[in-house]
């Protein structure tokens, strides 16, 4: 179990026991529902796009697992008075993160405390529970209701 | 009659394998079983010196493979209690024999204003096709409660048979909590009032002796995957006037009698349900998996299996925050749990980093999470194959998993 260290570093532990930004945004201009068939997690993001087309705030609430708790807590952090541009660049790079080949050094320019979850690289199965806020995100910014991850 | 645990582990080659440098504790039989040695064996040779199609060659090769495959139907009708092979019906999984039954049966005898009565404890193959079949139909369905131990509310059940119900379809053992159903009450209280009845016995043949004719249902489904047979076979069991009756499912090869343009007649029963080639050697598989099972008893592996969640049972609540989610008393040898700081998920990667395999989510029955209140549970579902070992390999790792997360 100690590899397992990797993937549950202390700052997803504690993301997940208190996670950022875990609240309602009354009236967001924008929100979407996320939903992973495979386990049933189910978050809702809030977004709220200020006059110069930033995020002023982004929060989420739900359930789900350590992983897409703390990959949504992170990222509201992560993602906070960025503009939409800027954010579809993070979700690429995020991704590309998760994904790659484990045996490649991992690149995580740009991604911060995010970079904590390249352990997901050794599971596969997880891929979905770390990107699941960011879909989220996405489809409420393109103004879609609910994001899936299947 | 007894078991010998180590010696029949030493018939399932992946048993002895490990994972992540533990051995592998295998406690997800509940999602598909370990195949011992001679299943394997079984399909190899066929295909190494037996293999052709069935129903049609006039070689000697093909003259075996059919009677090869056509014995196994007779080995699993009398495997389950049936009076008559014509009533086995080989089809992919239980999942298959579910919609057979909603787009045969279904169609020809469910109309609008007609009631179909569930259970909350059932898997989606046994809620799916029935939604769509009262979509087409103008149809209800209507579900039975049960309390939160995981028991069905008979009483509830039997209120909401009447005059419109024309199907009672439920599970023999609930997959995701082990309850076993009273089946043959069930089916009496139907059959008292005309009404037909399904049951998916997934989970209940691997585990016990089943006898289908005493328990009297219409139709009985099953998958040899579960059963320690390959995926590929499953059975549809139905009472002979029955199937006799019903509408063909899918139409092609070997499921007719004469076709011409101006029409078709159809095959007898099973071939009317059994269009084109088969899985033939997963059915040549499964029929191993029978005589491997006959060979050790149904009677020893319930008794093992009894005593084996009897043990997991006293273990798993000795950790810390752990709740077992499904107490019937009634029980078959599956534990869902949830740990207070846990979520299932990471429950299940956390064990696998000690070898154990288990499953984590909503176990295809989402109703029923929803009805006990949790969004997902960790379930460790047992084998005649498991030992004490692999309940104390599940319980140090969860211990560990438990101080991770708190």
């Amino acid at each position: 179990m100690d590899d397992l260290r990797e993937l549950y570093q202390a700052t997803i532990l504690g993301h997940n026991k208190k996670p950022r930004n875990f609240r309602v945004i009354e009236h967001a201009s924008h929100e979407a529902d996320g939903h992973n068939p495979l386990c049933g997690d189910q978050l809702t993001l809030y977004a709220q796009i200020g006059p110069d087309g930033t995020l002023d705030d982004v929060s989420f609430q739900g359930t789900g697992c350590a992983i897409s708790r703390a990959s949504a807590s992170l990222m509201t952090d992560h993602v906070m008075g960025k503009s939409l541009e800027e954010i579809e660049a993070d979700f690429d790079r995020f991704h590309e993160l998760v994904t790659s080949s484990p045996s490649e050094e991992a690149r995580t320019d740009g991604l911060g405390k995010l970079a904590v979850f390249a352990g997901v690289r050794e599971y596969p199965m997880r891929v979905k529970c770390a990107t699941l806020a960011w879909h989220a995100l996405r489809a409420a910014l393109e103004g879609v209701a609910t994001a899936k991850t299947e | 009659m007894t078991l010998d645990v180590e010696k029949i582990r030493k018939d399932f080659p992946i048993l002895g394998k490990e994972m992540r440098g533990r051995p592998l504790a295998y406690l997800d039989s509940g999602a598909s079983a370990q195949k011992p040695q001679a299943v394997i064996d079984a399909m190899s040779d066929f295909y190494s010196s037996g293999y052709a199609n069935i129903h049609r060659g006039v070689y000697q090769l093909s003259a075996d493979a059919t009677l090869a495959y056509e014995a196994v139907r007779g080995k699993v009708a009398r495997f389950i209690g049936a009076r008559d092979e014509r009533e086995i019906v080989f089809l992919r999984n239980a999942t298959e024999a579910i919609n057979l039954v909603a787009r045969t049966w279904g169609e020809a005898n469910v109309g609008e204003g007609d009631e179909i009565v569930l259970t909350w404890m059932e898997h989606h193959a046994n809620i799916v096709p029935w939604q769509m079949l009262a979509e087409r139909k103008g149809a209800t369905i209507r579900v039975a409660e049960i309390d939160d131990d995981g028991v069905l509310d008979v009483d509830h059940l039997t209120s909401l048979l009447g005059p419109r119900t024309k199907l009672l379809a439920f599970t023999h053992v609930s997959n995701a909590l082990g309850t076993i159903n009273p089946a043959a009450a069930l089916v009496a209280l139907a059959r008292e009032r005309g009404i037909t009845t399904l049951i998916d016995g997934a989970q209940a043949v691997p585990h016990q002796p089943v006898d289908v004719d005493a328990l009297g249902a219409d139709f009985y489904v099953f998958s040899g995957h579960k059963v320690f047979g390959p995926s590929g076979a499953g059975v549809l069991h139905g009472r002979f006037a029955q199937l006799d009756a019903m509408p063909p499912f899918l139409g092609g090869g070997d499921m007719i009698e004469v076709v011409s343009f101006d029409g078709t007649t159809f095959a007898p029963v099973p071939q009317k349900f059994e269009a084109g080639t088969p899985d033939i050697a997963s059915v040549i598989g499964f029929g191993a998996a029978i005589d491997y099972l006959e060979g050790i008893g149904m009677e020893a592996i319930a008794a093992w299996e009894h005593e084996l969640l009897g043990y997991a049972t006293e273990r798993l609540e000795t950790v810390p925050g752990l709740r077992i989610i499904g107490r019937a008393k009634e029980k078959a040898a599956v534990l869902s749990f949830v740990l207070e700081d846990a979520h299932p998920h990471d429950i299940g990667t956390c064990l696998d980093g000690d070898g154990v395999a288990i499953r984590a989510g909503h176990h295809c029955a989402q109703p029923l999470m929803n009805r006990m209140g949790v969004p997902a549970t960790a379930r460790a579902s047992l084998a005649f194959y498991n030992t004490r070992e692999d309940i104390d390999q599940l319980v140090d790792a969860l211990r560990k998993t438990a101080e991770l997360f708190a």
